[in-house]
């Protein structure tokens, strides 16, 4: 198991707290070898933001994503930047809220779903937007199991947003899951 | 700390800086004197947070050069101090690094390198720094260099760092770059009965005995260190000074001090020397590495060998004092040795020097902000 997974938007959505959750997920309560790194501007919002997490059962000697198996993409900017920088066989998985274009593909799938409009009217909070993300994102590739992931964000959320934060995941889990029954059952 | 995973166990997710503050913790530090600057900032933001709670002190200081003439007076109280900053505010320290060095004050100065000259790029790695850490103070003195290059490797070897610069009394600075300072991996907190804690030698003489400057006793080299407010009064200076701390300025004094103090180099050398060998038993390319730069190494290496090049990788976490000797008795035994450093080529010359042309030297250098791929190193692999 060697899995590299991007996440990429703008600065304020919460990718890397995103970033953090998944590795500490996938590290500390799955178990595996990971890494998380990430990439910013001076900017607090704004700017590109980019996390890149690399799970895996061995030790992880470089520590940046090379050939990503999984891309979220939440702004049209890192649509235009990554959303062709995907392995084959692999999965864009991308918030058509806030990205309209599609990137062309040789051999790997898009799911897109509402990601940041499930946060803003299905939970009712646009700022968990990063936690509906990666709930679709464990319910579309199951890098992590969902009950780590859960450990991992009731961890690293602040006090009283836990249940906020729990609605938001299992939405974006369900949505997820839905989403690629659908793609792979055409 | 902000990390609240695993509570209980002792296997974390944290970055290099977290691991860098929780490793002094661990060495014993009580005091930190600081101004944050990116990329070293959660260093003192969790020390912040830490220190209080084991009885330390925290202080942001007005700037960078007060903070390390602070951590120096906190150190002279026998405290075990740190200061960590970035490329500017490492400049900004520099003259008072060589205040610690001739007066023996024992201190770690973090550089969490950043891409430089001047304010450069904040946000984004580089290993720059690597000549200013051992000469960016002037006159001959003697400064330790360490350079971690994971996490896990980040809180054992600041750990170590405090163990070199407590015995020789000498100031270490822990070279990280943005890359290993801002990384998250997963590490196991070693338990503290597994950790190895040095303090300074301290004076037993009567304290109207106590000549603060003389080395006679011990092994010549390390004159044994009062803490100020115990009774042995002594005179400091960045002067040279005789065995009293007092001025001077006759020659063969003079002359004994600055050798005295840059033989802790040579003595030192082999117990301060740390480089990891992988693969290298029978490698006839070899790529000497460090921080960030030698993950790239590691996975160059290891495809190097999938496509049949017998590749091995020096990782060295001693900078200087420089490893010559060692990387001389390689150089006889390889084809050739490549460099890959974020900087313009600055520890491939110590390596050139090292290996009086037995063997090729091949430098690559990258100064885009972005660490060096392992792609770049796999072609200069099959190159040679």
């Amino acid at each position: 198991m060697y899995k590299e997974i991007r996440l990429s938007g703008t600065g304020g959505q919460g990718l890397i707290l995103a970033g953090i959750i998944l590795a500490e997920a996938a590290g500390v309560y799955d178990g595996y070898n990971v890494i998380q790194t990430q990439s910013y501007g001076p900017e607090a919002r704004g700017g590109a933001s980019r996390a890149e997490v690399i799970i895996s059962d061995s030790v992880i000697d470089y520590p940046k994503v090379t050939s990503p198996d999984i891309v979220l993409i939440m702004s049209e900017q890192a649509c235009d930047k990554y959303g062709n920088q995907v392995k084959t066989g692999g999965i864009v998985l991308l918030d058509d809220t806030n990205v309209d274009s599609r990137p062309v593909l040789d051999g790997a799938s898009i799911i897109a779903l509402p990601i940041t409009e499930i946060a803003r009217h299905d939970v009712g909070r646009q700022v968990v937007a990063n936690v509906v993300a990666l709930g679709a994102l464990v319910g579309v590739s199951k890098v992590v199991t969902p009950e780590a992931l859960e450990k991992a964000v009731l961890s690293r959320v602040p006090k009283g947003t836990e249940d906020l934060n729990m609605k938001a995941f299992h939405m974006g889990l369900e949505r997820g899951r839905r989403a690629m029954t659908e793609h792979e059952t055409p | 700390m902000q990390n609240k995973a695993g509570i209980g166990t002792r296997t974390k997710l944290m970055q290099g800086n977290e691991a860098c503050a929780l490793g002094a913790i661990a060495a014993g530090v009580r005091f930190f004197a600081g101004y944050p600057i990116t990329p070293s900032t959660e260093i003192a933001e969790d020390l912040s947070a830490l220190l209080p709670r084991v009885g330390g002190k925290f202080i942001q200081m007005e700037d960078e050069i007060a903070s390390i003439s602070a951590v120096i007076g906190a150190s002279l109280t026998g405290t075990k101090s740190l200061t960590a900053t970035s490329g500017p505010g490492f400049s900004l320290k520099q003259e008072s690094i060589g205040f610690a060095a001739i007066a023996e004050i024992p201190c770690v100065i973090v550089n969490v390198m950043r891409v430089g000259p001047s304010t450069g790029v904040p946000t984004a790695p580089s290993q720059a720094d690597v000549m200013q850490a051992r000469w960016g103070t002037h006159g001959d003195h003697p400064v330790v260099v360490l350079c971690p290059s994971s996490v896990a490797e980040t809180y054992t070897l600041i750990i170590e760092a405090f163990n070199i610069s407590e015995k020789w009394r000498i100031p270490v600075v822990f070279l990280m770059d943005e890359g290993i300072g801002h990384m998250r991996e997963k590490i196991e907190i070693p338990n503290s009965d597994e950790l190895k804690i040095i303090d300074r030698v301290r004076p037993v003489c009567n304290p109207n005995d106590y000549l603060p400057f003389d080395a006679d006793k011990g092994d010549g080299t390390v004159p044994p260190m009062a803490d100020f407010g115990t009774g042995y009064r002594y005179h400091l200076t960045g002067l040279t000074h005789d065995k009293t701390g007092f001025p001077t300025t006759q020659r063969p004094e003079v002359d004994a001090l600055i050798r005295r103090l840059n033989s802790k180099m040579d003595k030192a050398k082999q117990e301060v020397t740390f480089i990891d060998e992988v693969l290298m038993d029978d490698a006839d390319i070899v790529v000497f590495a460090y921080g960030i730069s030698a993950r790239a190494g590691a996975r160059a290496v290891r495809e190097a060998r999938e496509s049949g090049i017998s590749a091995g990788l020096l990782k060295t976490k001693t900078l200087w004092p420089f490893p010559d000797e060692y990387v001389e008795e390689i150089a006889s035994q390889v084809k050739a040795i490549i460099v890959p450093e974020m900087n313009m080529g600055q520890l491939v010359l110590e390596v050139e020097r090292a290996v009086k042309g037995r063997t090729k030297v091949i430098s690559l250098t990258r100064v885009d902000a972005e660490p060096i791929s392992p792609d770049e190193i796999l072609s200069a692999l099959k190159g040679v």
